[in-house]
């Protein structure tokens, strides 16, 4: 199956305009995503992770505004729409995202179903019968039983609200889906069965996806491509078996290295000492070099560029020529 | 032989779901939530014990019985040879509370946020009378705020909870249990909400506490790759019973409980070269409810190798590998521990099933 590129995003910046001065919460950002593939977005609490997910919503609110940059995706550029045309044209339709804490935002008072097929009506003006038709196959791909479009939210599992809001999020036919720290609040085996559903989907689908989340080893069953996030900087990008089996980045080596394993017998684990930076005023040069092992001289006073190293992007002054 | 500061013995916790009016007119047996159902555990001096399992299987209550947070409906549980569930007179409940203490899940919502870091570390001491004059106090919680490395003590003392990232917040928790000088802390959760980072300079903390300050832990968690690196021994909790248990390398390596195989298949490894594989969860189902306990193996309901004597016998701890590594299953030590993994060919259908050995997983 041939693919297609499905979203581009270059020099992308969305900065906070607060009264405490400009928080830079994600700076010159730039990757692809193609047909069939996923991004694994990777990094600590405040790295700027969600920032990026909204920006391709185009829902930041102010004070946030996107800066600088362009987000192309199916012939839209994301970063010029109006709110009208982001509403209409964009969200859901080219873009879904499913949030963390998914599970909590269905409405009580409303069955499954009729939450289900309310984007259809708005979107697609398909009504009755036939939008109960798409819904139940819907349901039925994400491993429930078409019957639960009659229950009632409060009838449900944890898991099951899950899938529900995963199907709802498939069922436009977006091109791309974000998924926000999806499993965070489900037991492992609950877990490791939406992971398998979510792997299964996106060859059935071919659609490109992006994980957001803080938990490394639930990015590696499931993305293609790793995005190591630092201080609103993409540290590291590139295939993901590349960056686990050969982190570059200081900060990629550490967070790896901080993952407690299952069958290994580690002594002690490795840690990032320190604080990551306020971004309303981050450290000159290079973001983490006041927590790096391996920072110099340069580190203090350079921006790094992004060097590529056997196709991995790497934002370090270790593998600049210069 | 080290000598064992916690021993459980058919320790039992049931709960009674409350009746309408109504239905206490109608005079119906009330019905029981049966949390914890008759479990036994050792945890020796300075060593750890983890407890895992799905939420509802009762890993919490264990806890809050051990801490006597809760009074248990029966059976025995002896701290340092007292026999905690006999403890009913405020003076001994006290002493006992000096010498176990809790570090919660959220250190969010168990700092009060208008104590100071000071007044949540003097709190315990005025409690429990413990140095009788401000100075004196004072030299002990900069002492707990060392000992959790929190330093200069100083700089930290008179913060607001508030003014602390997530990771200082739990270690003021921590130091909040060391001040008293507890020999042994149960831990709830107690890194769940942090960051990857963070989670793993708190684990590297307690650890490095069990040695110098001679504590002995009991941890809960639902992470079960975190115990493999913090904790001795490990027991697997399903439905209010402690279904495997043993040395912590012994039991996640060589797992003989079909819900521990189960369990531990499900746990995520990084391992991005099998992208296009999804792992076969052999379990069925979900968790029974509490009330309704199924009859013979609690696990029979779910489990992939059910025969007759499992729907009608409870099966009894047997211990076919090593000694202290028990399990309370019927065909313990004869179900193999396999990994099966499905390849996904074009449009997401199943090609073939591959099989994989556990000790492949970690490069």
């Amino acid at each position: 199956m041939s693919t297609k590129r499905i979203l581009s995003v270059k020099d992308l910046s969305t900065h906070y305009f607060t009264s405490k001065g400009v928080v830079k919460a994600l700076d010159d950002t730039n990757f692809d995503i193609n047909g069939g593939e996923s991004l694994g977005v990777a990094g600590e609490s405040g790295c700027g992770k969600s920032t990026m997910a909204l920006s391709l919503l185009r829902m930041v609110q102010p004070p946030g505004k996107i800066v600088k940059g362009s987000i192309k995706i199916g012939g839209l550029d994301v970063a010029q729409l109006s709110e009208k045309d982001a509403r209409r044209k964009l969200r859901w339709q080219k873009i879904s995202m499913v949030f963390q804490g998914a599970m909590d935002i269905m409405t009580p008072v409303y069955t499954v179903g009729y939450q289900m097929k309310e984007p259809l009506k708005y979107h697609k003006d398909i009504r009755g019968q036939k939008a109960d038709e798409i819904c139940m196959r819907y349901l039925d791909m994400v491993d429930l039983d078409p019957e639960l479009f009659y229950r009632y939210p409060h009838e449900l599992s944890g898991g099951q609200k899950q899938r529900i809001v995963i199907a709802t999020a498939l069922l436009l036919e977006p091109d791309l889906v974000i998924f926000d720290e999806p499993t965070t609040a489900l037991d492992v085996v609950v877990e490791a069965r939406i992971m398998n559903d979510l792997k299964r989907l996106k060859k059935e689908l071919n659609n490109g996806m992006i994980f957001i989340t803080h938990d490394l080893s639930i990015l590696a069953e499931i993305s293609d491509n790793l995005a190591i996030m630092y201080a609103g900087w993409i540290v590291e990008h590139g295939s993901a078996s590349r960056i686990y089996k050969n982190p570059r980045h200081p900060y990629t080596q550490k967070l790896i290295a901080a993952i407690p394993r299952l069958h290994k017998d580690i002594d002690r684990l490795e840690y990032i000492p320190g604080a990551p930076p306020e971004l309303t005023n981050p450290p000159k040069g290079c973001r983490f070099h006041p927590r790096c092992e391996h920072a110099f001289a340069k580190c203090s006073q350079v921006e790094p560029k992004e060097y590529f190293e056997d196709g991995v992007m790497v934002r370090c002054h270790l593998y600049g020529d210069d | 032989m080290p000598q064992t500061i916690v021993k459980a013995r058919k320790l039992r916790k049931e709960f009674e779901i409350s009746q309408s009016f109504m239905q206490s007119l109608r005079k119906k047996p009330k019905l029981k939530v049966k949390a914890v159902d008759g479990i036994d555990f050792d945890i020796y001096e300075r060593k750890s014990m983890g407890l895992v399992g799905e939420s509802g299987c009762g890993k919490t209550t264990v806890g809050k019985l051990v801490m006597k947070l809760l009074d248990a409906t029966s059976g025995e549980l002896y701290v340092k040879g007292q026999d905690v569930t006999k403890l009913n007179d405020k003076r001994g409940i006290k002493a006992y509370r000096r010498m176990a203490q809790m570090i919660y899940q959220d250190p969010f919502s168990s700092l009060d946020p208008r104590f100071k870091v000071y007044d949540i570390l003097e709190e315990p001491l005025l409690i429990h009378k413990i140095g009788d004059t401000m100075d004196e106090r004072r030299a002990l919680i900069e002492k707990a705020l060392e000992d959790v490395r929190l330093t200069p003590p100083d700089e930290f003392i008179d913060r607001y909870p508030h003014m602390l990232s997530g990771g200082q917040r739990q270690r003021v928790a921590i130091a909040r249990c060391l001040i008293l000088n507890p020999d042994f802390i149960v831990a709830d959760e107690p890194v769940s909400m942090l960051d990857v980072s963070v989670r793993a300079e708190l684990l590297n903390l307690m650890k490095d506490l069990i040695e110098i300050q001679d504590l002995t832990f009991l941890y809960i968690t639902h992470d079960i790759s975190t115990t493999r690196f913090f904790t001795d021994y490990i027991g697997v909790m399903y439905l209010g019973d402690i279904v495997e248990q043993g040395p912590v390398a012994q039991v996640l390596d060589n797992p003989i409980h079909p819900y521990t195989q189960a369990l531990l298949t499900a746990v995520p490894e990084p391992e991005p070269d099998r992208l296009d594989r999804v792992k076969e969860i052999p379990i069925k189902g979900e968790i029974p409810s509490g009330t309704n306990v199924p009859q013979g193996c609690r696990f029979h309901t779910r489990c992939p190798y059910t025969k007759d004597i499992c729907k009608k016998t409870p099966p009894s701890n047997k211990e076919p590998l090593e000694k202290g590594h028990k399990a309370k299953c019927h065909f313990a030590g004869d179900i193999e521990y396999k990994l099966r993994v499905i390849k996904l060919g074009e449009g997401g259908k199943a090609e073939k099933v591959e099989e994989i050995k556990p000790e492949d997983i970690s490069y």
